[in-house]
C-alpha cells in the first residue's frame, strides 16, 4: 500500500478523498492555487503544494506541476478527484513516465470510453444495448424514412457535428421524417458547416440512470448496482438517489451486467460508470462511460457500504478485488442533492462570494437515518469565480426511499447558508413535489415541472399552522425578554395581550392565524384558533431556540422540524420546505391596523438593471433612446465562464447605458437606467 | 349623580373621533393611521394616559368661533414601551389638517416639560399642515415655544420625530432639532417651502416627494435617519428604538437579560479581510457578528454608505457602533460620513451610551469638491465629537488606519480608552506606494529600488506592531476573540469616570 498520495484536485472531491487515505494511515498531499490558499482540503491534507494562479488552465489543469508535486513531496500515487485531469488518458501516461501511480482506470481504458463513437461501438461489440439505429450518413430522406420505419417510432434525426438542440428533429411518423431530415440537414450546415445528419430512436420521457462498476488489475469487475440522476437541469445533474424507483432486480441485473461486460471488454480496473438513458418501459440504452469517480457516488456507497475511494486507492496498489458480486447488497435508499452558488429566483445565476454563514445540519447516523455532507468548504471560506460553484453534496439514507426524501428534506431544512445566493429553496421544494415523491421521473422534470423558473412556495394547508407556530413561539421568547428590560416604571406592570396573530406572506395574500402562546414544562403550547376565534388545534412546540440562532429545530408534537428564521424589520423571513415568508406577530389591534396598510408595489422590475453576479461585461445589446420590450435581451454578462443573458422585465425606454463591453463589474453594479 | 360620570363618558367619546368619521376614513385611505392609532401601536396596551383632551382653541377670526373640535389637533399624554415610560404628542391630521394654534402648541408643550421634568423620553408624532392660518402670530409663537423646549431638552432625554405625513414650514424645526427623525415612505414628506412656493420663486418644478420624500431626506440631504414601509411597521420598530435608548442622560443604557455569550468565538472572523489589500469587505458582518444575537439597529443607513453608525448590544447592553464601511468608496472619510458619524458619537456621548469603533480608513478623500465644501471643518467635527466624548470608547483596528484619519477614528490619541488592532492592521501615514513615492523621489527613474523599499515599507509600516511597540494600541488580538475582547473592555469601562473642564459650552466647528 501508499504511504502518501497526492490529491490532484480542490474542493469537496480532495477533501473526500482526504479523508478515506487518512482512515486507511495514508499520508495525503493537497495541490492549490493562489485562488485555494485557505481552502479547506489544503488545511486537512498532511501537506499542500502551490501550483499556479486561480485558472484551472495554469494550474490544476497542468499535469507536469502535478508530477513535480508528487517529486517534490514523495507521493507516490496520484487521486484525480472528478474534472481537471481525472479523464485525460495523457495524464496517466505522464505519471507513469514518472513511476507515479493513477489511482484510476488504466489509459487505454480512458482512451475507448472517451470518444463518444468509439465507446458506442465498444459497446455494441460488447453486446450492451444502445440505442437503435443508422451510424452512417444518411443520403436522403427516403433512406432516412426506410431505417426510420426498421427502428420504429418516434425517431430523431440528428446532426453529426450536433449538440446545443441545433440540428436536431423528432418524427412521430414516417411522414414527418422527410421534412425532419431536410430540416435538420439545413440546419446542421449553417449551424455547424457540416451537413451530416444520422437517426436514431427517441426515447419518450427519458431517465438517467446509471450503473457503478469497480475492477481491478487482476480481471475482476463487478457492478455496485444503479443511480438515477434524471432530476437535471440543463443538463447539470441536481439529484441522484441510488437505487432508481424504476428498475426492478432482473433489469437492474441485466444492467449491471452489461456495464460489467463492457467494463471488461476494455480492460477497465478502477471505479467507473455506465451511463444509460432509460425508457419508461424499463428499455435501456447505453450513453457513455465515465472513467473516474462520480461526483454523485457516495449514494452508491451509502446503500452498498463500500468506500469507493478506499478501492480505487487499493486496486491501483495492485490489490485484487475483495468484493465478489455476491457480497454486494443493496440497503434501504440514499438521496444526495447538490448545493450550488446559484441564485435559485434570478434564473440560477451563478451566485460567488464570501460564506458569510455557512451551518450544515449534523452528519452521522441517528436512529434508521443516516446525513452526510460532502463539502470543501466553510464560514468564512470564498466561492470563488474560478471554479465549479457546488458548495456542498447533501446525502441522506433511509431503510425507504419516501423516509431518505422525508431525511433530506429536514436536513436541507436546518441547512443555513448566508453571504451568497444558494438553491437549498429550490432542492426543498422539490423535496416536496408529489411527483418527485412518487418517483415519476424523467431528464425533463424540472423544465416540464418549473417552465416559467422556480418561485418560492407559499405556505399552504398544514405548513401555515407549523410556520405560524414558530413565529409566535420566537416572538413570545422575545416578548418574555422584554419584560426585564431595566428602567421600567414602578406601578402597575404592564399586561401584554395574550393573543397573537400572526401574518405569514403568501404570494398575493397574507395569511392571518390568531394563536395563543403559554409557556409549558419543556416547551410552549400554542394554541390556534379559527378566523371566527372558536379553538382549533393545540401544538406543542419544543426548542432550545434562542434568540439570535438562524435555524429553529426542534418537535412540533411529534415531527421533527427545521426553520430557517432571519430577522426583518418587524417580522421574521422564514423558510422551510422551499417556502420563504415573512412572518409577522400582531396583537389583535396591531393585527387590524396593518390590514389596513397599503399594498406597495414590490421591487423588481426597477427602474435600473443590476448586474447579478460579479462578472465581464460580453456586449450591451441596447443604446439609450431604444425602446424594449419585455423579455428583450439588454446584455450579456459573463461569469464563471457562463454567459448569462440579462433580459427587460418589463417594457421601457432605455434611459442610459453605463457599462460598456468588456467592463468588470461587480455584483449590483449599474449596467443600465431605464427612463 | 351617574349622568354626570356618563357626561365625561360621552364628551370622550366626541374628542376620539377627533375630526369625525369621513375624515377618519379619509386618513385611512390615503394609507395612515389616525393619531390615537398610531399612539396604540406605538405604547404598550392599555398605557396611554392622555391629557388635555378638552382643549380648544380660542380663535375667533375667519369663522374660527364655530368650529371647534375637543383636542385641537394633536393628541398628547404619555404611556410606556416595554414597561418605561414615554411622552407622546401626536398631530391629528383630521382636525384642521392637524395645523399648529397657540393651544394646540400649548399641549405640546406641556408634555415637553413634563418628560423633561421626569427625565423621559418624548415622541412626537407629524401630519399636519403647518401653522393654522387663521391664528396668525398666535400659532407662530406658539412653535417658538415648542423649539425652545426641544433645545432645552436636547442632550437630557431622547426626542425622536416620526414624520407620518406632511411636514411643512414652521413643522419641521422641532423635528430638526431632535435626535432622531424617521419617515414613512411615500406617504410623508418634510420641507422648509412646498412645490408651491418653490414654483413662484424659483420657477423650478417638483413633486413633493422629489422635494421632500423620504428617499430624498435618508439618501440626500440625511435630515431623516431612517425610512419605513407603512406605519405599522415605523411604529413597531420605534419601539425596538426605544429598547436602545437610555431614558435620560443620567440613567445610562438599558439592559435585558442577553442570550449570547459574551465569550462567543466567531471563526470567521478570521478571514473576513480579504489578502488582497484593495477588496473590500462588509464591516457589517463584523458588527452582526459582535453584537448580542445578531441584533443591530442602523442609524442612517442610506445615507453616507461608507461609514456605518448604530445601536447595538453586548451583554445585554447597549453600544453605540461607528464603522468605516470598506464596500463603498472603500471607507473613505468625506464631509457626509465625518458629519453622520459626529453626530452619532454625540448623542451616544450625551446619553452615556459607549461607543464601539471598528476601523479601516484610506484616509480622507481628496479633491476639490471636497475642499470647497468644507472636508476640513466636516472631517473636524468627527474629531472634535470622540475628543470631547467621556464614554467608554473602544476601538479595533481592521486594517488600514492612515494618515489623519487614524488620529480621527478614535485613535488613543484622541481619548480612547482601549485601542485593539487585528494583525491585518496597518497603521501608518500613508499606504506603502504613496510613501515610497515621496520618500525616495530620487529614485523614482528605478524601478527595481522603488519596489525593494515599498516592500520595506511595507514590511516595517503596514502592520499593527509599529504602533503597539509605542502602547498606541494596547493588544494585537485575533479577530474570532473580538466579541469576547469588547466585552470585556466594556465591562471594565464601566466604572470610567472622566471631567471636562467647566465651561459655558463648547465652539463645535459647525
Amino acid at each position: 500500500m501508499f504511504s502518501k498520495i497526492l490529491i490532484a484536485n480542490r474542493g469537496e472531491i480532495a477533501c473526500r478523498v482526504i479523508k478515506t487515505a487518512r482512515k486507511m494511515g495514508i499520508k495525503t498531499v493537497a495541490v492549490y492555487s493562489d485562488a485555494d490558499k485557505d481552502a479547506l482540503h489544503v488545511e486537512m491534507a498532511d501537506e499542500a503544494v502551490h501550483i499556479g494562479p486561480p485558472q484551472a488552465a495554469q494550474s490544476y489543469l497542468i499535469a507536469e506541476k502535478i508530477v513535480e508535486a508528487c517529486k517534490l513531496t514523495g507521493a507516490e500515487a496520484v487521486h484525480p478527484g472528478y474534472g481537471f485531469l481525472s479523464e485525460r488518458a495523457s495524464f496517466p501516461k505522464l505519471l507513469a513516465e514518472h513511476g507515479i501511480v493513477f489511482i484510476g482506470p488504466n489509459p487505454h481504458a480512458i482512451d475507448a470510453m472517451g470518444d463518444k463513437i468509439e465507446s458506442k461501438k465498444a459497446a455494441a461489440a460488447a453486446n450492451v444495448s444502445t440505442v437503435p439505429g443508422y451510424l452512417g450518413v444518411l443520403e436522403n430522406g427516403t433512406e432516412a424514412a426506410k431505417i426510420a420505419d426498421e427502428i420504429g417510432y418516434p425517431v430523431m434525426i440528428k446532426a453529426s457535428a450536433g449538440g446545443g438542440g441545433k440540428g436536431m428533429r423528432i418524427a412521430y411518423s414516417r411522414d414527418e421524417v422527410q421534412d425532419g431530415f431536410d430540416r435538420a440537414k439545413s440546419e446542421a450546415k449553417s449551424s455547424f458547416g457540416d451537413d451530416r445528419v444520422f437517426v436514431e430512436k427517441f426515447i419518450v420521457d427519458p431517465r438517467h440512470i446509471e450503473i457503478q462498476v469497480l475492477g481491478d488489475k487482476h480481471g475482476n469487475v463487478i457492478y455496485l448496482g444503479e443511480r438515477e440522476c434524471s432530476i437535471q437541469r440543463r443538463n447539470q445533474k441536481v439529484v441522484e438517489e441510488a437505487p432508481s424507483p424504476l428498475l426492478d432486480e432482473a433489469t437492474r441485473k441485466k444492467m449491471g451486467e452489461q456495464a460489467v461486460a463492457l467494463a471488461k471488454a476494455v480492460g477497465y480496473d478502477s471505479a467507473g460508470t455506465v451511463e444509460f438513458v432509460a425508457g419508461q418501459d424499463k428499455s435501456f440504452y447505453f450513453l457513455e462511460m465515465n472513467t473516474r469517480l462520480q461526483v454523485e457516488h457516495p449514494v452508491t456507497e451509502l446503500i452498498t457500504g463500500i468506500d469507493l475511494v478506499e478501492q480505487m486507492i487499493r486496486v491501483a496498489a495492485g490489490e485484487p478485488l475483495s468484493i465478489t458480486q455476491d457480497d454486494v447488497k443493496l440497503t434501504g435508499w440514499a438521496v444526495e442533492s447538490r448545493i450550488y452558488a446559484e441564485d435559485p429566483y434570478r434564473n440560477f445565476l451563478p451566485s460567488t462570494g464570501r460564506l458569510v454563514r455557512y451551518r450544515p445540519p449534523a452528519e452521522g447516523k441517528d436512529g434508521p437515518i443516516t446525513v452526510r455532507n460532502d463539502t470543501g468548504v466553510y464560514e468564512g471560506g470564498e466561492i470563488s469565480i474560478f471554479y465549479d460553484p457546488m458548495i456542498a453534496k447533501l446525502v441522506t439514507h433511509a431503510p425507504t426511499r419516501a423516509i431518505a426524501i422525508e431525511a433530506q428534506a429536514d436536513a436541507l431544512d436546518a441547512f443555513a447558508i448566508d453571504g451568497i445566493g444558494h438553491n437549498i429553496p429550490f432542492l426543498s421544494a422539490l423535496m416536496s413535489h408529489p411527483r418527485w415523491r412518487d418517483g415519476r421521473l424523467s431528464t425533463g422534470f424540472i423544465a416540464e415541472e418549473y417552465p416559467d423558473g422556480f418561485h418560492a412556495r407559499a405556505p399552504e394547508g398544514e405548513l401555515v399552522h407549523t410556520l405560524s407556530a414558530v413565529a409566535a413561539v420566537i416572538d413570545h421568547i422575545h416578548n418574555a425578554r422584554k419584560r426585564h428590560i431595566s428602567g421600567q416604571t414602578s406601578g402597575v406592570p404592564v399586561a401584554f395581550a395574550k393573543r397573537r396573530i400572526v401574518h405569514l406572506s403568501a404570494a398575493e395574500e397574507t395569511l392571518s392565524t390568531p394563536c395563543e402562546v403559554e409557556a409549558v414544562d419543556g416547551g410552549y403550547k400554542v394554541q390556534i384558533f379559527d378566523a371566527d376565534g372558536t379553538a382549533g388545534h393545540t401544538h406543542l412546540l419544543r426548542s432550545t431556540w434562542k434568540p439570535g440562532d438562524v435555524v429553529w429545530t426542534g418537535t412540533i408534537d411529534a415531527d421533527q422540524v427545521a426553520v430557517q428564521v432571519r430577522t426583518i424589520p418587524n417580522g421574521y423571513l422564514l423558510a422551510h420546505r422551499g417556502i420563504a415568508t415573512k412572518a409577522r406577530v400582531y396583537t389583535e389591534l396591531s393585527a387590524s391596523l396593518a390590514a389596513l396598510m397599503p399594498k406597495k408595489e414590490t421591487a423588481g422590475g426597477g427602474k435600473e438593471l443590476l448586474c447579478p453576479m460579479p462578472g465581464l461585461v460580453v456586449s450591451i445589446a441596447v443604446t439609450p433612446g431604444q425602446e424594449v420590450k419585455n423579455g428583450e435581451i439588454l446584455a450579456i454578462v459573463e461569469a464563471m465562464k457562463m454567459e448569462n443573458v440579462l433580459r427587460a422585465e418589463r417594457d421601457g425606454v432605455i434611459k442610459a447605458v453605463h457599462a460598456k463591453a468588456g467592463d468588470s463589474l461587480a455584483v449590483d453594479a449599474v449596467i443600465l437606467e431605464f427612463a | 349623580m351617574k349622568d354626570i360620570l356618563e357626561e365625561l363618558e360621552s364628551r370622550r367619546s366626541v374628542a376620539r373621533l377627533g375630526g369625525g368619521a369621513r375624515r377618519i376614513e379619509a386618513q385611512h385611505a390615503r394609507g395612515k393611521l389616525t393619531a390615537r392609532e398610531r399612539i396604540e401601536l406605538l405604547l404598550d396596551r392599555g398605557t396611554f394616559e392622555e391629557y388635555d383632551t378638552f382643549v380648544q382653541h380660542r380663535c375667533v377670526d375667519f369663522g374660527m368661533a364655530d368650529q371647534k373640535v375637543p383636542g385641537d389637533g394633536v393628541v398628547t399624554g404619555w404611556g410606556t414601551v416595554n414597561g418605561r415610560k414615554v411622552f407622546v404628542f401626536a398631530k391629528d391630521f383630521t382636525v384642521f389638517g392637524g395645523s399648529l394654534s397657540e393651544e394646540h402648541a400649548r399641549k405640546i408643550t406641556k408634555i415637553q416639560d413634563m418628560a423633561l421634568k421626569t427625565r423621559a423620553p418624548i415622541i412626537g408624532l407629524f401630519d399636519a399642515g403647518g401653522a393654522r392660518i387663521q391664528e396668525g402670530v398666535a400659532a407662530l409663537g406658539g412653535y417658538g415655544e415648542v423649539f425652545k423646549r426641544n433645545v432645552v431638552a436636547s442632550g437630557v432625554i431622547p426626542q425622536i420625530s416620526l414624520i407620518m405625513g406632511p411636514c411643512a414650514g414652521g413643522d419641521v424645526y422641532s423635528p430638526a432639532m431632535t435626535d432622531f427623525i424617521f419617515m414613512v415612505r411615500d406617504t410623508s414628506y418634510m420641507f422648509v417651502t412646498g412645490p408651491e412656493v418653490v414654483k413662484t420663486v424659483t420657477n423650478e418644478t417638483v413633486t413633493s416627494e422629489e422635494l421632500g420624500g423620504a428617499k430624498v431626506h435618508t439618501t440626500k440631504s440625511s435630515v431623516a435617519d431612517g425610512s419605513y414601509e407603512n406605519d405599522v411597521e415605523m411604529l413597531l420598530e420605534t419601539r425596538r428604538l426605544i429598547d436602545f435608548l437610555p431614558s435620560n442622560n443620567q440613567e445610562g443604557a438599558p439592559e435585558w437579560p442577553s442570550f449570547d455569550d459574551p465569550g462567543r468565538y466567531d471563526q470567521s472572523l478570521d478571514t473576513l479581510v480579504p489578502d488582497n489589500p484593495n477588496k473590500p469587505y462588509d464591516i457589517k458582518e463584523l458588527i452582526l457578528k459582535v453584537v448580542d444575537e445578531g441584533d443591530f439597529f442602523e442609524i442612517q443607513a442610506a445615507y453616507a454608505r461608507n461609514m456605518v453608525t448604530g445601536f447595538g448590544r453586548i451583554e445585554g447592553r447597549t453600544v453605540g457602533f461607528v464603522a468605516n464601511q470598506p464596500m463603498v468608496l472603500a471607507g473613505v472619510l468625506d464631509s457626509d460620513a465625518s458629519r453622520k458619524a459626529a453626530r452619532f458619537v454625540r448623542f451616544c456621548d450625551a446619553f452615556e451610551i459607549p461607543i464601539v469603533t471598528f476601523v479601516d480608513v484610506p484616509g480622507f478623500l481628496p479633491g476639490t469638491a471636497q475642499e470647497y465644501g468644507g472636508l476640513i471643518k466636516h472631517g473636524a467635527k468627527l474629531l472634535f465629537a470622540y475628543s470631547q466624548a467621556t464614554v467608554p470608547l473602544v476601538t479595533v483596528i481592521t486594517r488600514k488606519a492612515f494618515g489623519g484619519a487614524y488620529d480621527v477614528m478614535a485613535s488613543k490619541h484622541v481619548g480612547a480608552d482601549v485601542n485593539y488592532a487585528w494583525p491585518t492592521a496597518q497603521i501608518a501615514v500613508m499606504g506603502a506606494k504613496g510613501a515610497v513615492e515621496i520618500i525616495f523621489r530620487a529614485d523614482m527613474g528605478d524601478p527595481d529600488k522603488i519596489a525593494a523599499q515599498t516592500k520595506n515599507y511595507e514590511e516595517r509600516f503596514l502592520s499593527p506592531f509599529v504602533a503597539a511597540e509605542r502602547g498606541y494600541v494596547d493588544e494585537v488580538i485575533m479577530p474570532h476573540s473580538t466579541r469576547r475582547r469588547l466585552a470585556r473592555a466594556l465591562a471594565m469601562l464601566r466604572t470610567k469616570k472622566l471631567e471636562q473642564p467647566s465651561r459655558k459650552h463648547d465652539n463645535m466647528p459647525l
